[in-house]
């Protein structure tokens, strides 16, 4: 009976990462056309877009290959599993332990992965020029975000998400540099992995500054909606790996009644929010970089994530 | 028994070799030879893992009467050597089995099939010896035999050059071996290994023998800077060949350090790791550095072992770090010395699958060269599908094979802030985000090698008229990639058991994986980490199917046809596509440019003159300017001056073998 339980909640968390993730996106744009002193559009046509893409036949260019057509399945399917396993509003959930932090952050890696191949697959300048920069930013971005995963899993002895999520909302935790340092340099490459201004611009075509809508731009109907979507959850994953990082608050613990879980629930839209808006504010005020400004950007965050680490091990003998 | 058994094995390759040579030029001869050494090297692996699965407690020897006359030949087969028996007859097993297919296209099979079952036998026989001069004496037959197979398309200029390189490193590797067995069998010349391990050499020897086993073992497997040999010599081989030295013989390299650093040298001192840690991580980088930076596709594959390399001695120089730190840290240097074994036998397994895909799209095009290849998805979609196999398995992506080493190895650096040294504490996070820059690079890498040479339009004619390789190949291809996503599902069984091997070198072993639940792998405690690549799999392809049948059932399944979108520019010229080297452009400018002194020089026309504009990328490779160059112009140098010595009279030679007796004499009577 536990087990099922569990089983429903596993579920749930699955369903709820994917039915909010369109909505966050919708929201941000909301609140950055507000900022804007725009109208907007509706918060909900994220949802109508998706829809209306999945009802549209694909136009596949003709030198389109299977793997062209598998590709975006792939990167769903990737994204959708590693959001399911960052704790939502309830931690230690049925295969919670299946991946930790170190996992998700490669399966993204994996995602990645095949996104860039697919850019290379038609064959055309522009899936080139997304592909080669996504690798390039990749290969800063991966290396600063482990560095901040030593810095949370050296303070709470684990890379166990549902673990570091209660040891950071106990009061074992006091202030540290190296929390600061690593809330910094988790944001900068959270920017630079969901391709967001100032490393690259969601709202683009025809720019020679975009990366990763050059590298789907060969895209349409059906598969379009699965990349997008995709997109859509790996913000979502980024928030909620923040919101349960550093604000672990109301995330109900394994084996919580159903007000718990409530508030659980309440506590995390309401961080969906917070991080919302943060990021529609951080994008409305700051101008996108040039390309190879990025190097030195998330340089920085790799050099904090290091910071963060080394003072950690330094302060562990004293 | 079992190195008794393994022996006939080896005896049976050995007896290959004549066959070969009497009728290597008959057209059926390589299906006989290398059917023979498939069916051999599979008895042998089987051997082998039998002894590794029932009887890795004990140790099988065996004396034979040959090498030095006071000593005999020693052989014996114990955990660490059964492993690495496994990994080199699988190896063996996987290149015999494509070279079927293959080595039917050779067009000089008499210049590879003598030395190829020699070469396995070698590489057998490093890994059964049980005493410095069998070992030291195997080790030179194994580099003789595979240079001569790295110069058997002698016709091709670069070919000659690469062996002459690989020769003269080859034998500068024995050499620091030799001195280094030297000092640790003493003025007795007690040369059997389980003397040597009894011996207990002083600090300061130890750490000298640890130095010449670096250079020598190092050479080998292609730690920088001693790499400069190995993307020469092992894209000239044929391509199976190549999967051999790759895959498998820079194994043998790895498995020399491992039974001298951790077997025979005894306890080690704290400051070995910082060498061992920093060389790895130097390697690692570098390596994946260098193959980006190339056009050659099996060149691309050479420099990447480089990396691996790299990775596997990192580990193990953590695992030196917690072995020095005495019994408290044992469970940590299991772990770490685990991680690196698991690596040597999964870049076994991909890196001999991705050599296998070069040399059947070398075969299909006879192109070497990613600018000149491309769209090969439609023409071979089966060697696609494996090659995407093993370079998403290289590049440590879940749910293959490389991420559970990469994983472990990342887990043990999470245990190094409880090590008490200064030193150890700062570097070991840097080799950390090392690590991680090297496996995030080779993403890129192999991003760039299957998209230039599988995906986009064709390059060149021969690519667009480029045909299925044959079955014997493919077989080989799938096994392999099959094995990759074993071992990445169900990555507990290897662990649990390599923990013999990790019993008779650290004393500690991780604990048993086989009884967690659901099959994953808890390396501490499960409240700390866990990983199950098992359920991620099944996940990711259950939500795949799932979005699949949704979408196609409830929303669209209608598909059509159209040219290329490209922001409505799309040209017909396939050179409008990225090539190797612009794809790799972002990334030689954010690194190359201090690492390799990377420079782009533009040159354009004056208005109104219809010259074409040109663009030349300048690239350096550092460690060969700084170390081979000024080595190469000193040997010349003192060979010149040398020279003279050839046209002297009998006088002066005379005197000068007197004055070089007097001399020895003299240092002979002055010595404490």
């Amino acid at each position: 009976m536990a087990v099922i339980r569990e089983f429903a909640f596993q579920c749930a968390e699955m369903l709820l990462v994917l039915l909010l993730s369109p909505l966050l996106t919708g929201f941000v744009r909301k609140v950055k056309s507000r900022l804007l002193r725009r109208q907007g559009p509706p918060l909900l046509q994220p949802y109508r877009d998706l829809i209306r893409l999945t009802r549209k036949e694909v136009v596949l260019a003709d030198g389109a290959s299977w793997l062209f057509r598998v590709i975006p399945y792939l990167i769903f399917a990737g994204t959708w599993v590693a959001a399911s396993l960052v704790p939502t509003f309830r931690s230690g959930l049925l295969f919670s332990w299946s991946a930790d932090l170190i996992a998700i952050i490669a399966l993204l890696g994996s995602v990645r992965f095949f996104l860039a191949l697919a850019g290379l697959d038609v064959g055309t300048s522009f899936g080139g020029i997304g592909s080669s920069r996504e690798v390039m930013i990749a290969s800063l971005a991966e290396p600063a975000m482990l560095m901040i995963v030593f810095t949370l899993a050296l303070i709470a002895g684990s890379t166990q998400l549902s673990t570091m999520a209660a040891h950071m909302a106990s009061s074992a935790v006091g202030l540290r540099v190296s929390l600061g340092l690593g809330l910094l340099a988790l944001i900068m490459v959270a920017i630079a992995e969901n391709a967001r201004i100032p490393i690259d611009n969601p709202a683009t075509h025809l720019e020679l500054t975009m990366v990763h809508e050059a590298m789907v731009l060969e895209y349409s109907g059906r598969h379009l909606a699965l990349i997008d979507l995709s997109s859509e959850l790996k913000l979502l994953l980024y928030v909620s790996l923040i919101g349960c990082l550093f604000t672990p608050w109301g995330i109900a613990g394994p084996g919580a009644d159903a007000a718990a879980t409530a508030i659980g629930l309440v506590c995390y839209v309401g961080k969906l929010a917070v991080g919302g808006v943060l990021l529609a504010v951080f994008e409305t005020v700051i101008a996108k970089m040039r390309v190879f400004r990025v190097p030195a950007f998330l340089g920085a965050a790799l050099m904090l994530g290091l910071l963060a680490t080394l003072l950690l091990f330094v302060s562990r003998s004293l | 028994m079992t190195a008794t058994y393994t022996l006939y094995g080896v005896a049976a390759l050995l007896l290959l070799a004549p066959v070969a040579i009497a009728f290597g030029r008959s057209p059926r001869a390589s299906s006989i030879v290398y059917g023979a050494c498939l069916i051999v090297t599979l008895v042998l692996g089987l051997l082998a893992l039998i002894h590794l699965l029932e009887h890795s407690d004990q140790s099988s020897t065996v004396v034979l009467p040959f090498g030095l006359p006071w000593l005999g030949s020693h052989f014996r087969v114990d955990a660490l050597a059964s492993f690495f028996l496994i990994v080199v007859n699988l190896g063996g097993a996987g290149a015999s089995l494509f070279a079927l297919g293959y080595g039917q296209h050779e067009h000089a099979p008499h210049r590879v099939l003598p030395f190829y079952p020699v070469y396995i036998a070698a590489m057998n026989l490093v890994v059964l010896a049980d005493d410095a001069f069998t070992f030291l004496v195997s080790w030179e037959f194994m580099s003789l035999s595979s240079w001569a197979l790295v110069i058997s398309h002698h016709e091709i200029k670069e070919n000659l050059r690469a062996g002459y390189v690989y020769l003269m490193m080859a034998s500068f590797g024995t050499l620091a071996l030799l001195l280094g067995f030297g000092l640790l069998a003493g003025a007795d010349g007690n040369y059997a290994f389980a003397a040597i391990r009894d011996a207990h050499p002083s600090s300061g020897l130890a750490a000298l023998v640890l130095i010449l086993v670096l250079v020598g073992a190092g050479s080998k497997a292609g730690l920088v800077p001693l790499h400069a040999w190995l993307p020469l010599a092992h894209p000239a081989a044929p391509s199976h060949v190549s999967a051999l030295m790759s895959g498998v013989m820079t194994k043998v390299a790895v498995y020399g350090f491992v039974r001298i650093v951790f077997d025979l040298l005894g306890p080690p001192a704290w400051w070995w790791s910082i060498v061992v840690l920093a060389l790895g991580a130097i390697t690692a980088v570098m390596g994946v550095l260098y193959a980006l930076m190339q056009n050659d596709l099996k060149r691309v594959l050479a420099y990447s072992t480089i990396e691996n390399i790299g990775i596997i001695f990192a580990a193990f120089g953590l695992a030196l770090a917690f072995k020095a730190q005495g019994s408290a840290f044992a469970f940590a240097s299991a772990l770490a010395l685990t991680a690196g074994l698991l690596h040597v036998f999964n870049h076994s397994l991909f890196k001999s699958l991705l050599f296998f895909g070069a040399g059947a799209v070398l075969n299909a095009t006879g192109e070497r060269d990613m600018d000149r290849l491309g769209g090969l998805i439609h023409r071979m979609p089966q060697t696609a599908f494996v090659f995407l196999v093993g370079c998403v398995a290289i590049s440590a992506l879940p749910p293959l094979n490389g991420f559970v080493s990469e994983w472990l190895t990342f887990q043990a650096i999470l245990l190094s802030p409880q090590l008490p040294s200064w030193g150890l504490k700062i570097l070991v996070p840097a080799g950390g985000a090392i690590l991680a820059l090297s496996a995030a690079l080779a993403a890129a890498c192999f991003v760039r090698a299957f998209g230039l040479t599988f995906l986009g339009r064709p390059r060149s004619p021969a690519a667009s008229s480029a045909a299925e390789t044959d079955s014997n190949s493919l077989a080989a291809m799938y096994v392999l990639a099959a094995c990759c996503l074993l071992a990445g599902i169900l990555p507990g069984f290897l662990i649990d058991a390599l923990a013999p091997v990790t019993h008779v070198l650290i004393g500690a072993n991780m604990p048993h994986q086989a009884g967690v639940e659901w099959l994953s792998i808890v390396p501490i405690a499960e409240s700390r980490s866990s990983y199950n690549g098992l359920l991620v799999f099944v996940f990711v392809v259950m939500s795949g199917s799932l979005a699949t049948f949704i979408i196609h059932r409830l929303a669209s399944d209608k598909l059509r046809r159209g040219p290329a979108w490209d922001c409505g520019y799309p040209d017909p010229n396939p050179a409008t596509q990225y090539s190797a080297s612009s794809f790799a452009q972002p990334i030689r400018r954010v690194y190359g440019t201090m690492i390799f002194s990377a420079r782009e020089i533009g040159e354009m026309p004056a208005p109104g003159s219809t010259a074409p504009a040109r663009l030349t990328v300048e690239i350096r490779d550092l460690i060969w300017d700084a170390l081979y160059a000024p080595i190469a112009v000193g040997i010349t140098y003192a060979t010149e001056k040398l020279n003279a010595l050839q046209f002297l009279t009998i006088r002066q030679y005379l005197s000068l073998v007197f004055a070089a007796l007097v001399i020895l004499l003299l240092m002979l009577a002055l010595w404490p």
